[in-house]
């Protein structure tokens, strides 16, 4: 890439992230039900299943609340998709793809705009959860750290979005995304220990990288984690930067490469 | 009838045996174009800078496909193409500035504003923000947009959505435009306006490509008509010269010149259309 086309690929990016935003600005209801839908959960799971759920030492809150974080960076996935395909069938990408727009600039726009939404999306959910009476025990930076490692799951989830929503095409196809979301996230540490699942699915649940982030951030805020004794737990810190690191290196090719196959 | 006669040397668009065949899942096949059988099979095509040309055909002659290619969205199996005086193949970067480009649906941003689109696609060709604001500006006023500039897209009608469409394909002026069915779907008001708008386009020194199903319509706006079959330019020429080869209709008084629809059908042993409406009704 030479260096003007590095500098329009950096202004593209800009000029795409301003794009989702103003979508923000012109369409707040949609925005805003995303962002309240993990609140809701939050209420539903800490008030109405929360009493039948015994953690070991501590409140089902405390559990619960760094597991939805997780959740919720998943929940970022459908979004996505829905906001690609929609491109797609609305002609826009096409537009786009026949415009001076280098691929970079494209997928990259997408994700950063959806990054912004993840962290406005944090924040309200440890607001919420300090309403309810959750508490970060181990200070500002590890709170902090945890912040990072939930940004750092979302990005990779950004290129799994980039990537389906290039694949899927139709809007009416990300409804599979949505409810497939649900599986997957319940199948991690996100609600419940994977000690109670039986035993294989117990294993895909300590193994989702879902569950090293909830498990890797249920530790930097002190909160209690159900199974503290398997080596996925003991080095949850790793796995949760592992992970995504992983995803992105598979994912963020396979976008690219679904972008430039529209040409085939 | 031979196609090579109409190939000249100042061509802004020009396509040299082209060949497309879709695999066969591509997601990229236009609906009614062939699977089984190549899409383009040594399509050939000149345009003369500063003309409009109308790419005639039914559906599944390649027209999209034809289309597609030459604005750099799809890579051909054979051939070569040039547009605005760049290489289609090597050169996409250079072809995209040169191009506009209106497809068959509104590609714009239905959340943003119209305004808001312009702007936003005026950077994406990397104009300063301050030119894309003014270029935004000037377009909104030529086609008629100043009032539902700040409205949300979602809000236009059709031949407002296309006009806007119109208006983000000419941010740079460019010397080529393609126009992939651009009145499809509108009504008839809505392709008067369009229509229009193209009308005004022409004589500024853009070469347009134009493809169609309404031969109405081709009639209307272009100066040279190319007729596609089965992935080929099968006759070209002015519409007066393709309507001199079928020669008037014998059951009919002499006055009346054959329609391009008759023409096509003579031409290629098929109606042009189907489905489409039919606006000759003087018979």
């Amino acid at each position: 890439m030479s260096a003007t086309t590095l500098a329009d690929t950096a202004r593209d990016t800009a000029t795409l992230t301003g794009r989702i935003l103003r979508h923000w600005k012109r369409r707040p209801v949609s925005i805003l039900l995303g962002l309240l839908f993990p609140v809701l959960i939050v209420l539903m799971f800490g008030y109405l299943f929360g009493g039948a759920m015994a953690v070991p030492d501590g409140h089902y809150l405390d559990f619960l609340i760094p597991g939805m974080l997780a959740m919720s960076m998943l929940f970022g996935l459908e979004a996505m998709v829905v906001a690609v395909t929609t491109d797609t069938a609305k002609g826009v990408t096409e537009r786009i793809r026949a415009m001076p727009v280098t691929t970079t600039a494209i997928l990259a726009g997408r994700s950063a705009a959806d990054l912004l939404n993840a962290v406005v999306g944090i924040t309200i959910l440890i607001g919420t959860g300090v309403a309810v009476g959750w508490t970060a025990h181990r200070g500002l930076p590890p709170a902090v750290a945890a912040v990072g490692l939930l940004a750092w799951l979302r990005f990779a989830f950004t290129w799994i979005g980039s990537y389906l929503g290039l694949l899927l095409k139709t809007p009416e196809s990300a409804v599979a995304v949505q409810v497939l979301v649900w599986p997957v996230g319940f199948l991690s540490s996100a609600f419940v220990s994977p000690d109670t699942m039986p035993g294989w699915l117990g294993a895909i649940g300590t193994w989702n990288p879902l569950s090293a982030t909830a498990t890797a951030i249920r530790g930097l805020f002190g909160n209690p984690n159900w199974n503290a004794h398997d080596w996925a737990t003991s080095h949850a810190i790793a796995l949760a930067l592992g992970w995504p690191a992983v995803l992105t290196a598979i994912f963020l090719p396979l976008a690219a490469r679904q972008y430039r196959s529209l040409t085939s | 009838m031979a196609y090579e006669e109409v190939v000249v040397g100042d061509a802004a668009i020009r396509a040299i045996d082209v060949g497309k065949r879709y695999k066969n899942n591509s997601a990229n096949r236009p609906a009614n174009e062939p699977v089984d059988k190549p899409a383009l099979d040594g399509f050939s095509l000149a345009v003369e800078a500063g003309t409009v040309c109308g790419l005639l055909g039914p559906n599944g002659a390649g027209k999209t496909t034809a289309v597609r290619i030459l604005a750099t969205l799809l890579r051909p199996d054979a051939g070569r193409a040039y547009v605005a005086g760049a290489d289609v193949l090597t050169e996409p970067r250079t072809v995209r500035y040169r191009i506009g480009l209106v497809g068959q649906n509104a590609s714009v941003d239905e959340i943003l504003s119209g305004r808001q689109n312009l702007v936003m696609f005026g950077k994406l060709y990397h104009l300063p923000t301050a030119a894309a604001r003014g270029r935004a500006d000037e377009l909104l006023e030529r086609f008629d947009l100043t009032d539902a500039a700040d409205r949300s897209v979602g809000e236009y009608s059709g031949g407002m959505c296309r006009r806007l469409d119109l208006a983000v394909s000419l941010i740079l002026s460019p010397p080529v435009l393609f126009l992939d069915e651009p009145t499809h779907g509108l009504d008839p008001r809505g392709r008067v306006e369009v229509w229009n708008s193209i009308r005004a386009l022409v004589g500024s020194g853009t070469t347009v490509l134009l493809t169609t199903q309404y031969l109405e319509e081709a009639d209307e706006l272009a100066d040279q008509i190319a007729l596609l079959d089965g992935g080929r330019v099968v006759a070209s020429g002015t519409p007066d010269e393709l309507k001199a080869l079928v020669g008037p209709d014998r059951v009919e008084t002499v006055t009346r010149k054959p329609t391009l629809d008759e023409v096509f059908l003579r031409l290629t042993g098929r109606p042009a259309k189907h489905g489409a409406p039919t606006p000759e009704v003087t018979r």
